[in-house]
């Protein structure tokens, strides 16, 4: 009501004091510039968030209509006690370890050499993030090509070299298989961490690598205990991100090998696309969603603990 | 001795670099220009064996591939214009205005970019099959905002916190409204940021694969990564179609990431959002 008042106040438009109905009035509006949006984010996440809890605890199968009834936990029993399930979340999380190393390793080589000063620069930092912009189903639908013995370069390039692996058939295969993927993944990914190291690289000041050297420290030393420990914030925000989207890779499997050969490299989202869209069980595909959306919280709740240690958490 | 080898070493490392980006890239158009009886045999050589531009045609005529390119432009477009409005909306609430629990804020759209796309397919197919939205462009635009919305805000939150308020003050005192100062005063200086943050808003959108492949089933309604994984899905894998339909459909972005590459580090680094 003050703040109604305040905008027919001549006062209030001459003095332009900060008084308590003007600060009013900005809050008021403040609230209505942030409340779209966030309705917006509730009714596309937090209602299907919702909607999950709901249908996680009915027998809901699209495939025997009118059968739909509360079941309670069963669902999550019988996910928690589906041998598939566990498989799956194996495969996900040897492959989160396998290409997130290997993408921050190849991420932190390639920052460090942007990072350098040298010709053709802004070229070659422009060149590595344009894997990073196409799309992920692109990327595996190529790699897959890549690795064929007939349209690829893989087997050609193994066989030119005179290297074992030619004529290999990858994807029939239960481990090399992962070999394909995981290429794709990191075509596709490293120029991200690569992107976030260097951003944290270059906040670190020219100046203690001098005195560093000064002092007799080698190359390797002056990383070792220098750049990683000055590097840790932008180290661990890059292996965050990395690790949600392995954990939640879909993509990349589903075009790559549906998940064969056999179950071999079905992973965890790929079993919940398979219950929900393939099956039409809603109800245990939503128990499954529950449970991967737990999974992917618990990783916010670190990735907002480092935040508030590192900074604070309002920008 | 030790410089010189190390500055050849480093140069070598620069051109592994580069050739680990590119060379898949070099490997599609030499793919794309090939003719199908060569695709379907063992590899020979870097060059193609005999050049053609047939699979360029028959995207085009066979498989009316530019469809899946429009439909990919609205569904980003529209996406991301909602989503730069209302998150640049959030944005100038969140930096300028005295409202209380921003932390809250902040914290809830961090948290939304976190939740998992793959828990959203259930739920949201359910009720776009009520609502009969699904093969719509809607059934993409609304999930879409849960990929570009959280990191627009984000982002523009960043950039608009950036710039000074002096200037916004100056107009106040001048006697220019709330709504005059953030349209003729503060839209022009934020203008790069909000371009920055429609880049990445366009980008995820145009990237998506999942909600496409859970929402649409007509090939009428095919996104780009939808219909090049369904080339394959015909009688025989069309490669060299697949080949030169990436070659077309990546080389905007290929450019827009050339061009742009400034904006988009900067803007994928200013609140350490996810890619």
């Amino acid at each position: 009501m003050a703040a109604k008042l305040a905008t027919k106040s001549p006062d209030q438009l001459t003095q332009r004091r900060p008084g308590a109905s003007y600060l009013a009035r900005r809050r008021r509006v403040g609230y209505l510039l942030v409340m779209p949006a966030i309705i917006a984010l509730a009714l596309v996440a937090i209602y299907p968030l919702i909607y999950n809890l709901v249908l996680s605890s009915r027998f809901d199968v699209a495939t025997e209509p009118g059968t739909q009834h509360f079941v309670g936990l069963q669902n999550y029993h019988s996910l928690m006690t589906d041998p598939a399930f566990w498989g799956d979340l194996l495969h996900t999380g040897i492959f989160v370890v396998i290409s997130v190393t290997l993408e921050f390793v190849a991420g932190m080589i390639l920052a460090l050499v942007v990072n350098r000063k040298f010709r053709a620069r802004g070229l070659v930092r422009a060149s590595i993030l344009i894997p990073w912009a196409i799309p992920t189903a692109v990327s595996a639908l190529l790699w897959k090509m890549f690795f064929d013995i007939r349209s690829g370069f893989v087997d050609f390039a193994l066989k030119s070299l005179h290297l074992p692996g030619a004529q290999a058939v990858w994807f029939n295969s239960p481990i090399l298989a992962w070999v394909p993927i995981i290429l794709s993944d990191m075509w596709k990914n490293t120029p991200f961490i690569a992107l976030l190291l260097l951003a944290g690289l270059q906040t670190i000041p020219q100046e203690i690598y001098e005195s560093a050297k000064i002092d007799g420290a080698s190359a390797w030393q002056s990383f070792w205990s220098l750049t990683l420990p000055l590097l840790r914030p932008a180290i661990l925000v890059a292996l965050i991100f990395r690790t949600l989207s392995a954990m939640l890779v879909f993509d990349t499997i589903f075009v790559m090998t549906g998940g064969g050969p056999g179950r071999s490299t079905e992973v965890i989202a790929y079993y919940n696309w398979y219950k929900y869209m393939v099956s039409l069980n809603f109800g245990y595909g939503a128990a499954v969603a529950v449970v991967i959306t737990i999974l992917a919280l618990l990783l916010a709740a670190i990735y907002v603990r480092i935040l508030r240690q590192r900074e604070g958490f309002v920008t | 001795m030790r410089r010189w080898f190390g500055q050849s070493g480093f140069y070598a490392l620069v051109v592994i670099i580069i050739l680990y980006s590119l060379f898949p890239f070099y490997w599609v158009f030499k793919s794309s220009m090939e003719s199908s009886i060569s695709l379907n045999q063992p590899t020979t050589g870097m060059l193609p064996v005999q050049w053609t531009l047939v699979h360029y045609q028959a995207i085009f005529a066979v498989e009316n591939f530019l469809r899946p390119l429009l439909n990919s432009m609205f569904v980003a477009g529209v996406t991301t214009i909602i989503s730069v409005i209302l998150g640049s909306m959030a944005a100038y609430g969140l930096a300028r205005m005295p409202i209380k629990g921003k932390a809250a804020i902040l914290g809830f759209v961090l948290l939304v970019s976190f939740f998992p796309q793959i828990a959203m397919v259930g739920p949201l197919y359910l009720v776009f099959r009520h609502l009969q939205w699904l093969n719509t462009y809607q059934s993409l635009i609304i999930p879409y905002l849960i990929l570009a919305l959280p990191i627009t805000t984000w982002i523009l939150t960043a950039f608009f916190g950036q710039i000074p308020q002096d200037i916004e003050e100056a107009a106040m005192v001048d006697g220019a409204t709330i709504r005059q100062t953030i349209l003729k005063v503060f839209a022009p200086i934020a203008l790069p940021g909000i371009f920055t943050a429609a880049i990445l808003g366009f980008l995820l959108s145009w990237n998506d694969f999942l909600f496409a492949l859970s929402f649409i089933q007509s090939p009428n309604m095919d996104t780009v990564p939808l219909a090049l994984v369904n080339f394959r899905n015909a009688y025989y894998v069309h490669y060299g179609q697949i080949y030169a339909g990436v070659v077309v459909a990546s080389l905007p972005i290929a450019l827009i990431v050339l061009f742009l590459q400034q904006r988009i580090e900067s803007g994928l680094t200013a609140g350490s959002v996810k890619g």
